[in-house]
């Protein structure tokens, strides 16, 4: 899996620069199904989030001290943590200071992951 | 319309519907028995008419036959039943009765329970579209072996196989269940999107056996349009792709059989008309709020009927083949959402993104490789095209690479 982390694009940049931004994020995921190595893929807006925390208190806003938090994530089938890395080296977001790509395996779910 | 002329014409749209009809009427554990009444209907029609002339209404004659022939069958059936299960028949007096029910409705709902129990999952796709070719498009064996590359040995043992899995597995001739209709329309529709491939990229040399699959597969997505039930925004979707890429059907190969590749197309062969049904559909389509890949693949075909090279034509290509490939893979999207690349990026960019696709022992692989090295570096553009050359399948196939090589 890999995590998008990064600030909310809608508050930094314009329409224009939003909307160019998802074509190049469509043009990389598109490249990855390409190589039919995409399973699955969502982007999270910002817009009306909520964070829950302990003892039921919620508050707006998914942020705590940190402005990067996850704005979406996509699964692929690699082979390697390393040709996972590879796909995350072309994420768009990686353009942003700060930004980053975390790349996680996903348990299996068999109790033994 | 002379004898010679008109039997060829009216088998080739009675023979469907009285096949359908009378499988209707018998069972599908019967759909052979349907085949040979149809049959020997039209081998009557020929013995007949060629002795005593054309009957004044042709269609009429076939379907009176048909029905006596059906009749005759079953008191032959009703009489070996009482023989050797030793009872007096009870419904005697029913067979004596039977009305056949010619209508046109009950002909088109015939044939479109046809078409789902055909469609049944479990046969597999080849045998469905056999079934299909055969039952309801009235296909002789000859054209569906030449239609598959194949012989007719083997259509013919696939076809008994899946007959004799419908008759085990009792499917039923009849519409779907309201919940289940959509499931199985799926598989309706893929069947149709097959058979209609299977006209538009056969490599079958006989054109017009092609161009025949190609309307039979519309011929069936319309009847589905028509009713009701199964007038749904997919099968709209699959009806305009279909319009728009058989509109290119003239412009796609010249005289000899050899494929004309699209941007040396002659736009004055391209259907007019086929490509405003085909928006007329794909706008019937937009209804809903799901989107079914006949959906994109309707919309990639507009865009390739406006044939200005424009850079928003590419993008808007380009997004739809992303959004294709995230819905369902395969290599000949990949393929063609690379091409579309190097129209938006360049082909540097495009180059990059071909290598990566793992599709070595696909000759349109190479062939895009040849395409895209060229102008940049024609010496890795001829050695992509004889990869290709190596991997081609036909000797028109060969030809239209060959010129590619000679070009350079």
């Amino acid at each position: 899996m890999l995590i998008f982390r990064h600030e909310d694009g809608g508050k930094i940049a314009s329409p224009e620069q939003m909307q160019i931004w998802m074509k190049q994020t469509m043009d990389w995921i598109g490249g990855i199904a390409a190589q039919n190595k995409f399973t699955v893929g969502n982007g999270l807006p910002f817009d009306d989030s909520r964070v829950v925390w302990h003892n039921n208190v919620v508050t707006n806003g998914p942020f705590g001290d940190i402005k990067e938090t996850i704005g979406g994530y996509i699964i692929v089938k690699a082979e390697s943590v390393e040709e996972a890395v590879e796909f995350a080296k072309g994420c768009p977001v990686l353009q942003g200071d700060g930004n980053s790509v975390e790349v996680r395996k996903i348990a299996r779910g068999d109790g033994t992951h | 319309m002379e004898t010679q002329q008109l039997i060829p014409h009216l088998f080739r749209t009675e023979y469907r519907k009285i096949t359908a009809v009378l499988c209707k009427l018998f069972g599908i554990e019967h759909i052979e028995i349907a085949e040979d009444i149809a049959s020997e209907t039209f081998l009557a029609a020929v013995e007949t008419w060629s002795y005593k002339g054309l009957p004044p209404n042709p269609t009429a004659w076939l379907y009176a036959v048909a029905k006596n022939k059906a009749k005759n069958h079953l008191t032959h059936y009703s009489i070996f039943n009482d023989k050797v299960a030793g009872r007096i028949s009870e419904d005697d007096s029913l067979i004596s009765e039977i009305e056949i029910d010619w209508s046109e409705h009950h002909i088109t709902d015939s044939q479109l329970q046809m078409l789902f129990a055909i469609c049944h999952p479990v046969i597999s796709p080849e045998s469905q579209i056999g079934l299909a070719l055969r039952i309801l498009c009235g296909f002789g064996i000859d054209e569906i072996a030449d239609a598959f590359l194949t012989n007719k040995d083997l259509i013919n043992k696939r076809l008994f196989r899946a007959k004799e899995k419908l008759r085990l597995e009792k499917v039923p001739i009849e519409f779907p269940g309201a919940t289940e209709i959509d499931n199985r329309l799926q598989n309706v529709a893929t069947t149709l999107y097959l058979l209609f491939n299977e006209g538009y990229y056969s490599e079958s040399k006989d054109a017009v056996v092609r161009k025949d699959l190609c309307l039979e597969a519309m011929r069936l997505t319309y009847l589905l349009i028509e009713n009701e039930q199964t007038n749904q925004p997919s099968i709209n979707a699959l009806m305009a792709l279909m319009c728009f890429y058989s509109s290119r059907f003239e412009a796609r190969k010249n005289e000899n059989g050899e494929m004309i590749l699209y941007h040396e197309q002659d736009e004055n062969l391209w259907n007019a008309e086929l490509i405003s049904r085909g928006m007329h559909f794909l706008s019937n389509a937009a209804t809903g709020d799901q989107i079914s890949k006949y959906h994109i693949e309707a919309s990639i075909a507009y865009w390739h009927t406006i044939k200005a090279d424009t850079p928003e034509k590419w993008e808007r290509i380009l997004q739809l083949f992303n959004q294709l490939l995230y819905m369902e893979y395969s290599p000949i999207a990949a393929l063609n959402r690379t091409y579309a690349l190097s129209k938006v990026h360049g082909k540097a960019a495009a180059i990059e993104e071909a290598e990566k696709l793992d599709l070595k022992d696909n000759r349109f692989y190479f062939a895009l490789l040849g395409e895209l090295y060229k102008d940049i570096d024609n010496f890795k553009s001829k050695m992509n095209f004889h990869r290709a050359l190596a991997l081609a399948k036909t000797q028109t196939d060969r030809q239209t690479i060959q010129k590619q090589i000679d070009k350079l």
